[in-house]
């Protein structure tokens, strides 16, 4: 399976002994019924909802299933826009956090390797936003980049943008939250990586006629794979559905809205349940199809 | 990226070349000449800066101040992938993303040779692991890849190959047969090797010659036998094989040879084999070279007596015997002894004299640590 990528220790799969099959089976059981209780019901009730069709009452909010399939094309007619930026702001998104990461993580992984006290310092400062609430923190960059603010004033002095223009609402504030937001994601599977990674390989590289170009592209990054495939997935899909950088209340505007702003808005405002299933489904489904595809084409089957 | 290639390696010259760390000297203004096609050990215990040496060669480290000349080009300051070496290393650094034969090729790649894969099986077939071609390094065992990590430097033909204590990991049977290969490619490749260990058997064994090195200097520089033969100062002699070493002020001094009186006894060496000749010097003999005798031996004055003295130990190591004797007021001498006969000859405990041929004895330049002249 495709998640499996989220781990990033290639380990073979042992095969227990069989005498203590009784004890694994009973260790496992919390997990499964956990699983199986508010994972596998709410997928089924998910689905079930998005084929339903509108009560003959015709109350608001009132559906009875119907194998409805037309939900589907609907939503697709409906929010194709919605659908095809939410994918464009996580592929940004999810670049601009590799590259952000990427030397951050080689930074305190590799060069501060015997620096055991600098090093942990950057690893909690690379983890202390999670200590203030995410919406606290998207909310405070609002107020940063509003139009009265400091930064716009210097912003708009000189001349980099138009009275006239706002930063908050445009596609590049929905992008720099999704980025902020999703650093940590990105930088710590790359950390735990580039930690292992044995530097007298760079030598070799080097001794061997490499430049230091060729020896990070020939050596570094193939070895490190494991860890950029991770964070980038860690990453990708909840941007995928992430709702609320993209909403009016945050940086976004009625113009950046994402699927998972539709789907919101379809069940707590529209109360249009069957829509907001649907297009539940249908990001999970293009999710899964893109993961299993990057994955297999990242070339790291012993991830799978 | 004009890299000179020799076919049969190139010189190599360390001109008043030194390093220095924050806090301590690694190197100590270094003159080196190894001549081309050559097999260069440096010798030395861990931090003597023979690893150091490596690493400026190699380019992975900058000296601080002096010259290193390949094939007489200067290519200090130049990176490591400039310079037409290659390094096997201790840790061999294979890379594990990568097959055996791709690991082979690499060098070939980056330097755009003209197919790579086909000389990269030979070289594997040359360390005789053309069969693991496409096995991944993790599946070789220490052995394999010690010569995969040999036949992706020796691939490259390079002007220098340098050996960083390679046979180091390896048990000791693996290793006294690894080098024997790497004797025989090295002869079959004619590169210039230079080989850094700390194993005196190995340097002993392997090089052509062997330079020792202590506390960032080169003590004593020359074949291995001669190195063996006569060590120059306590260091060498100590470290490269064992010596029964004799302090004492010069007594008598002819032509000939030059004598000291250590515990009441006379202790004579050539003097084409002494450094110095006047003062308080140190004289040593190989234990292998001395007999012991139960009774005062009648010799001439071709011969050193010391004794009597008590065997204290006694060490069997298979093919020889390792007699410990104390000798009031010289203190303890070593003698090794083939086992020739059937059982020990002496007893624990019996009372012994010591004596050698004076042109065994070698006069050194400075005295044994604790001996310092006043």
């Amino acid at each position: 399976m495709a998640f499996a990528a989220f781990g990033n220790s290639s380990a073979t799969e042992h095969k227990g002994p069989t005498k203590s099959g009784g004890i694994v089976l009973a260790l496992l059981m919390p997990g499964l019924i956990y699983l199986g209780l508010f994972f596998f019901t709410p997928l089924f009730s998910l689905i079930i909802t998005s084929l339903e069709a509108p009560a003959e009452t015709g109350g608001i909010g009132e559906y009875v299933y119907a194998f409805n399939v037309e939900n589907y094309s609907y939503v697709v007619q409906n929010y194709l826009p919605q659908i095809i930026r939410s994918f464009y702001y996580a592929t940004v998104a999810t670049v601009a956090a590799l590259l952000i990461s990427y030397p951050l993580a080689y930074f305190i992984g590799v060069k501060l390797r015997n620096r055991p006290l600098l090093k942990s310092l950057m690893l909690t400062l690379v983890i202390a936003p999670f200590f203030i609430s995410f919406l606290l923190r998207t909310i405070a960059w609002k107020s940063i980049f509003s139009d009265g603010g400091a930064v716009m004033q210097l912003v708009y002095n000189l001349g980099l943008m138009k009275p006239s223009e706002h930063f908050l609402g445009s596609d590049f504030a929905v992008i720099f939250g999704l980025t902020y937001n999703f650093i940590p994601f990105m930088t710590l599977p790359l950390y735990t990586t580039l930690e292992r990674f044995d530097v007298r390989l760079l030598e070799a590289g080097a001794d061997l006629y490499a430049n230091p170009y060729k020896v990070f592209t020939k050596v570094t990054l193939p070895i490190t794979t494991p860890g950029i495939i991770s964070g980038t997935l860690l990453v990708f899909i909840p941007i995928a559905g992430d709702y609320v950088n993209a909403s009016r209340d945050f940086l976004g505007s009625a113009k950046t809205s994402m699927i998972g702003t539709m789907v919101e808005s379809d069940f707590l405002q529209n109360w249009d349940y069957p829509s907001a299933s649907a297009l539940s489904v249908l990001l999970m489904a293009v999710i899964v199809i893109l993961v299993a595809t990057y994955v297999r084409s990242a070339g790291t089957e012993d991830l799978l | 990226m004009a890299i000179d290639f020799k076919p049969s390696g190139a010189d190599l010259e360390l001109i008043d070349v030194r390093k220095e760390f924050p806090g301590f000297v690694a190197l100590e203004d270094m003159d080196l000449h190894i001549p081309a096609g050559e097999f260069f050990a440096l010798l030395g215990p861990s931090g003597c800066g023979k690893t150091t040496t490596l690493r400026i060669v190699a380019g992975l480290e900058e000296q601080t101040t002096g010259q290193v000349l390949i094939g007489g080009k200067d290519v200090s300051g130049t990176k490591p992938h400039q310079r037409p070496v290659n390094t096997v290393f201790q840790s061999y650094a294979l890379f594990p993303h990568m097959t055996i034969l791709e690991n082979v090729a690499f060098g070939l790649r980056q330097r755009k040779v003209e197919d790579p894969l086909k000389k990269a099986m030979d070289a594997l077939n040359l360390v005789e692991l053309g069969y693991a071609a496409q096995r991944r390094p993790q599946q070789l065992s220490g052995g394999q890849q010690q010569r995969v990590a040999l036949a992706r430097a020796l691939v490259n033909r390079p002007a220098l190959l340098l050996l960083d204590e390679p046979l180091g990991a390896l048990d000791l049977k693996l290793r006294r047969q690894m080098q024997i290969e790497l004797k025989a490619i090295q002869m079959e490749v004619g590169l210039t090797f230079l080989h850094v260990t700390h194993d005196q058997e190995e340097a002993m064994d392997m090089a052509d010659t062997v330079a020792v090195m202590n506390k960032g200097r080169i003590e004593q520089m020359g074949a291995p036998e001669s190195l063996y033969d006569r060590p120059k100062t306590a260091f060498v002699a100590k470290f490269l094989g064992q010596s029964n070493l004799f302090v004492g002020n010069v007594v008598d001094s002819n032509a000939a040879s030059v004598s000291i009186e250590v515990g009441g006894h006379k202790i004579t060496a050539p003097k084409n084999r002494a450094e110095k000749h006047t003062g308080k010097i140190c004289i040593g003999v190989r234990p292998e070279k001395a007999t012991f005798h139960r009774s005062a031996p009648k010799l001439g004055a071709d011969h050193v007596v010391v004794g009597p003295g008590e065997i204290i130990d006694i060490r069997f190591t298979g093919v020889s015997n390792q007699y410990l004797i104390d000798i009031p007021n010289i203190g303890e001498v070593t003698v090794f002894a083939q086992n020739v006969g059937i059982s020990p000859v002496v007893e624990l405990g019996e009372k012994v004299w010591v004596s050698w041929k004076v042109e065994h004895s070698f006069g050194l330049a400075d005295l044994p640590a604790g001996n310092e002249e006043e």
